[in-house]
């Protein structure tokens, strides 16, 4: 396949589009320092959608095939998600109207709360948060408030598993807390002798998901965070996995005093390439004067943006990610309070499906019943072929399925984490099974071909190695 | 793989070359730099820290993932290998003369092991 051209490799002088209206308003000009004029493409309307067409028939989405990617739902959205965001009522609201005339979309952003809120357990929810890190860093903020709230700054720690999603230990820095990072017992789940050891007087809080990061639903799960409030910290939850158990078991009567959701993930607004995303935070009553604002809520009057009263403050200009909360309501009012449950059930079961089918192929990290997705190790396999995760991943490549996650979580060598969701039929998780033993096959007649993999992608194995040394963050026009 | 009989070795994958009594090197073993794959990034203490066994002191940061460095003693950084900035590729080639940091005044040691422990630890015989 031929290499495709940069939009600014495209196209010549005089060139270009006319899409603008006149201009109504008085012109300004940019300061006089500006002397060159930007660089823009010249491009004609065809050439513009020519390029963007060619550059979307090299990447895969879930619009393409399979994408299996553990710990990040790649699941199918509905494209009437896409059709009631794109109202225009929706869309031509202007985020400064007064509120008697957005009393709508005000009512979408309550309902979208209190279902969210049902669905985890938790009293009250603030839709501000952009993404799932920025939830989680929201949801510490919470933790730290109230400690505060009540004279006690003694409390500087989380404590995260060693299992955890990379942002948690992040988060909890950004936040102001250090980290404690406990190990996993063999089974994956926290050792609760590690964390009553480690939880005490300068205990803030735990941060865990559950399912957690290798799978599992932690059976402790109660014991888990009885410890931490015994220790009188606070204990939160990580949405990421959340797709497992929606509609089934509730965060909040796991013990759980606040979330983080993400929209993107588990509420089927789109996920990837940038976002927008959203990650809804929500928490127990004690916490819900600290949420961030404004939040929407029912008064007398009708719909109100209200500020909790010891508020953390904004996190997000205006209201949030409008859009993404509009798209995840209707996927909730389409499903349906049986057809959420029966997301969860069906995600687990697929999940389950394969790993059964694959058990007899590849070694599984943590053998036994999963939700709702599975870690196989491939150490052993890598010992005997000399194949390595990476190489089977790229082989995946050159049958148009998405690998999936790659030696994540750490604590599992060579691990390939496989999440297939509820989206996906019998026959399409049975041809990724079929795939994935002939691929297993194809390693030990003729490992080479893998080593080599991808073969019939518009680029060939890339160099991940110059890649991060070696980087061009910029183009730059040859001379 | 090689694991030299003269260093000792922490169960966090870092080995530990004595210079005198209260002076050592610290670097990461080939096990670790087998598992961590290609090293892209270092991120390096600063000499005057002061660095704590069991205690991260830097990250290396592999194809794979970004991992913490922990330090298998407890003292001030005398020196840091800078040469490991450009090239943390010398990480991979040369596991144990690219020493990541020298460190002095040592006071305590996380728990060590010889060669032969640490090769029973990660299943290398």
């Amino acid at each position: 396949m031929e290499d495709l051209k940069l939009i600014f490799e495209r196209g010549e002088e005089g060139q270009g589009l006319t899409l603008l209206p006149p201009c109504d308003v008085e012109e300004h000009f940019l300061p006089e320092e500006r002397k060159e004029e930007p660089r823009l493409p010249h491009v004609s309307e065809n050439e513009l959608m020519r390029h963007y067409t060619a550059l979307s028939g090299r990447v895969h989405g879930v619009n393409h095939g399979f994408y299996p990617l553990g710990s990040c739902t790649m699941k199918y959205n509905p494209k009437v998600d896409e059709a009631t965001a794109a109202l225009p009522g929706f869309t031509r609201l202007h985020p400064l109207q007064p509120q008697e005339s957005t009393q709508g979309a005000l009512e979408a952003v309550f309902l979208c709360q209190s279902m969210l809120g049902e669905i985890t357990g938790m009293d009250a929810v603030s839709m501000q948060p952009a993404a799932g890190a920025h939830g989680e860093l929201t949801g510490l903020l919470l933790i730290k408030a109230y400690h505060e709230s009540r004279g006690n700054r003694a409390r500087t720690k989380i404590i995260v598993p060693d299992s955890a999603h990379g942002t948690n230990p992040a988060s909890a820095v950004m936040a102001g807390f250090s980290v404690v990072n406990i190990p996993s017992g063999p089974d994956g789940c926290v050792d609760l002798e590690v964390l009553r050891a480690a939880a005490g007087p300068d205990t803030a809080g735990l941060m865990l998901t559950n399912p957690n990061t290798v799978g599992i639903f932690d059976k402790n799960i109660r014991e888990i965070t009885d410890t931490i409030h015994a220790a009188g910290g606070l204990c939160y939850y990580d949405g990421a996995n959340l797709n497992a158990v929606m509609g089934v078991v509730r965060p909040g009567d796991m013990g759980f005093d606040c979330i983080h959701l993400n929209l993107h993930k588990t509420f089927a607004a789109p996920h990837g390439g940038g976002g927008p995303g959203a990650g809804a935070v929500g928490c127990k009553a004690f916490l819900a004067d600290f949420l961030p604002g404004p939040v929407a809520a029912c008064g007398d009057a009708g719909f109100v943006w209200d500020t909790p009263k010891r508020s953390i403050g904004r996190v997000k200009a205006f209201w949030g990610n409008f859009d993404v909360m509009i798209k995840s309501l209707t996927y909730l009012l389409t499903l349906g309070r049986s057809g959420v449950r029966e997301g969860a059930i069906h995600a687990v079961l697929a999940a389950n499906y394969m790993k059964a089918c694959l058990q007899d192929d590849f070694d599984m990290a943590y053998p036994g019943l999963c939700m709702h997705e599975f870690v196989m190790t491939l150490e052993r396999f890598k010992e005997e072929t000399g194949v390595s995760a990476l190489d089977l991943a790229k082989g995946m490549l050159d049958h148009g399925v998405h690998p999936p996650t790659m030696y994540f979580p750490a604590i599992v060598h060579e691990a390939l984490m496989v999440e297939p969701c509820e989206t996906e039929t019998k026959e399409t998780l049975d041809a990724a099974v079929a795939l994935y033993r002939s691929l297993g096959e194809a390693a030990r007649r003729d490992p080479e071909s893998l080593h080599t993999a991808p073969h019939k992608t518009p680029v060939g194995r890339l160099d991940e190695v110059k890649a991060a040394r070696d980087q061009i963050l910029r183009w730059t026009p040859q001379a | 793989m090689i694991f030299p009989e003269e260093l000792r070795y922490s169960r966090d994958d870092e080995w530990v070359k004595m210079l005198d009594e209260t002076t050592a090197l610290v670097g990461i073993t080939d096990y670790a730099q087998h598992q961590l794959s290609d090293v892209v990034y270092v991120t390096l203490p600063e000499a005057g820290d002061e660095v704590t066994a069991d205690e991260a002191f830097g990250d290396v940061e592999s194809v794979k993932a970004v991992s913490d460095v922990l330090s298998p003693v407890t003292g001030t950084v005398a020196e840091v290998n800078e040469a490991l900035l450009d090239a943390p590729e010398l990480l991979n080639e040369d596991p144990y003369g690219a020493w990541i940091m020298k460190v002095e005044n040592i006071t305590g040691f996380a728990e060590l092991l010889d060669a032969e422990a640490y090769k029973s630890l990660i299943g290398e015989e």
